[in-house]
């Protein structure tokens, strides 16, 4: 896709404290619809870089060069003000740990309205119905019911699920998915993927999705980034990356996971056996 | 005979919250097993299934409401409070979160001495020197002794927790997802470390988790927990994947693709 204009593009980012690089420049881009697969173990950056993309790094503290363009709109550097009706509206964030994500105080309907009327002009009742909405598009039962519930009330699957509600109900461009998974278990794990899906598939959301789970990637990825110790280290497909990984440390990466040693036609019997 | 055995254990807990007064909810129900020493039992299940209580009353810390556990020929919960304390020192646990289950204002040395201090009475070089050896035999070394939590990344606190819980060379360790909050990388390296540690020591696990990939790579037997009961118990790991169980079948299809080329989530056509 060399003419398509990309949603999201990031072009020579780097981040540094006084005393540390934390991210080395590095660039990629994002098309419509597309998923980019974050990959690289705990403090490679990961999480740095999407925070960077969101502009939620500390200003006073960390410097932030290079360019992070959504639709052609230079993100770095651009007020708070104005970087607030972004957030949320043409891109959006899930977090590893849903529990931590909501407030405690209010109750979901409480926190999905506030979410709504920021960003759109609408009365209380119709972000409501936005809300419910929202809610049935990732399976959730009763949305109604759920709404009038505290957080803590939720088992960590379904909050997931309404963090990635939230996420979607503005039908963003972009959304930026952090360890969306990690906290889940299996069952949960592979119901949240398919909500990602669901998402990207029927509103062209392109989706950063940042994980250490090589399952996780090999699932949903259309391209992969490496990154190891702040730098960008590989950049492929993902049929090419987990084919013929070229960086020593993709392949250190692939080796290292624990495998099952299943082959697809095992695989697709333990589909078909439904 | 075997080292543990769980007999017809089912549990029960009682809230009186000022939400839900007066409620009780069965969380394990009618579960038996044994395991035998040198081998690892896995227990794996979704959230919420009741993994983690079966942990606690093997652990002795929550007595089930019904049926009993033999340690080692005992009962756990019948025996009297001195016997309770000398069998403890053969009963260790490692769990999930590595920060969280150790003291922010300890050195690593004093998290591993504490174990120690309780049960044995050795001189302080004596002390520092199994300590020295317990790091040694986790992957870490000597120049650890006086770094404090913070210090650690993830994976090497994990590590500091497992050589506290060999510190009084246990027969049983519970091991309640140990490698759950580690990235890929270090969960491959810390299940192989518990795998020579068990090979070596001839220790014996109950290993907790929800991840089957993980539970292959230790389990000698793999057990199925579905809200609180025990459906399926494999003698060997690899029945699982033959296994027609409908609980076992869903388990079974939410294991994520090893390569794209067998994805299903999304197409597994190259572009």
């Amino acid at each position: 896709m060399p003419a398509a204009k990309p949603v999201l593009e990031v072009n020579q980012l780097s981040v540094r404290t006084k005393t540390k690089t934390l991210i080395h420049p590095l660039e990629f881009t994002l098309q419509k619809g597309e998923i980019l697969g974050l990959v690289g173990e705990s403090g490679s950056g990961k999480t740095v870089t999407s925070m960077a993309i969101f502009q939620l790094l500390h200003k006073e503290s960390m410097v932030i060069d290079g360019s992070i363009r959504l639709n052609g709109q230079e993100l770095n550097g651009l007020p708070e003000k104005q970087m607030k009706t972004i957030r949320g509206k043409d891109i959006a964030f899930i977090m590893q740990n849903p529990m931590n994500a909501f407030t405690p105080v209010y109750t979901i309907g409480n926190q999905f309205v506030e979410t709504i009327r920021a960003h759109i002009a609408c009365s209380k009742k119709e972000a409501l119905e936005l809300a419910t909405e929202a809610l049935a598009n990732v399976n959730l039962p009763h949305p109604k019911t759920l709404l009038s519930l505290y957080p803590f009330q939720l088992s960590g699957g379904m909050l997931q699920r309404v963090m990635i509600a939230f996420a979607a109900c503005l039908h963003p461009k972009v959304i930026i998915a952090d360890e969306p998974t990690t906290a889940l278990d299996v069952h949960n794990q592979l119901q949240v993927l398919r909500h990602l899906e669901h998402i990207r598939a029927t509103y062209g959301t392109s989706i950063l999705l940042i994980s250490h789970d090589l399952g996780v990637i090999s699932e949903m990825a259309d391209y992969v980034a490496v990154m190891q110790n702040g730098h960008l280290v590989e950049q492929a497909n993902v049929f090419d990356l987990f084919d013929s990984p070229q960086h020593a440390y993709t392949k250190q990466l692939l080796d290292a996971r624990p495998t099952l040693h299943m082959t697809p036609s095992t695989r697709e019997v333990s589909y078909e056996s439904s | 005979m075997s080292l543990l055995d769980v007999k017809q254990i089912s549990h029960t807990y009682k809230t009186n919250s000022m939400f839900k007064p007066h409620h009780e909810r069965t969380v394990l129900n009618n579960i038996s097993f044994s395991i035998d020493e040198g081998s690892c039992f896995a227990i794996l299940g979704s959230s919420g299934a009741g993994k983690s209580t079966i942990g606690k009353i093997i652990l002795g810390i929550e007595k089930p409401t019904q049926g009993s556990v033999q340690f080692m020929g005992h009962d756990l919960y019948t025996i009297d409070k001195k016997l309770k304390h000398q069998l403890r020192r053969d009963l260790q646990v490692v769990f999930q979160d590595s920060y969280s289950s150790v003291n922010p204002r300890m050195t690593a040395e004093q998290i591993i001495a504490e174990p120690l201090k309780n049960y044995e009475k050795l001189s302080a070089t004596e002390q520092k020197r199994s300590i020295i050896e317990l790091l040694e035999h986790v992957g870490l070394s000597k120049n650890d002794l006086m770094k404090y939590p913070h210090e650690f990344s993830g994976g090497q606190l994990q590590r500091i927790n497992i050589a506290r819980a060999l510190s009084l060379k246990p027969k049983l360790i519970v091991l309640d997802e140990p490698v759950s909050s580690l990235d890929m990388v270090n969960q491959t390296l810390i299940l192989e470390l518990l795998n020579n540690l068990k090979k070596e020591l001839g220790l014996t696990y109950f290993f907790i988790t929800h991840d089957i990939k993980a539970a292959h790579m230790l389990a000698d037997q793999l057990g199925i927990l579905e809200k609180g009961q025990l459906v399926e118990v494999f003698n060997n790991p690899s029945e699982f994947f033959t296994s027609v169980h409908p609980v076992v079948h869903q388990l079974r299809s939410a294991i994520l693709a090893e390569h794209p080329s067998s994805r299903t989530i999304r197409s597994n056509k190259r572009p």
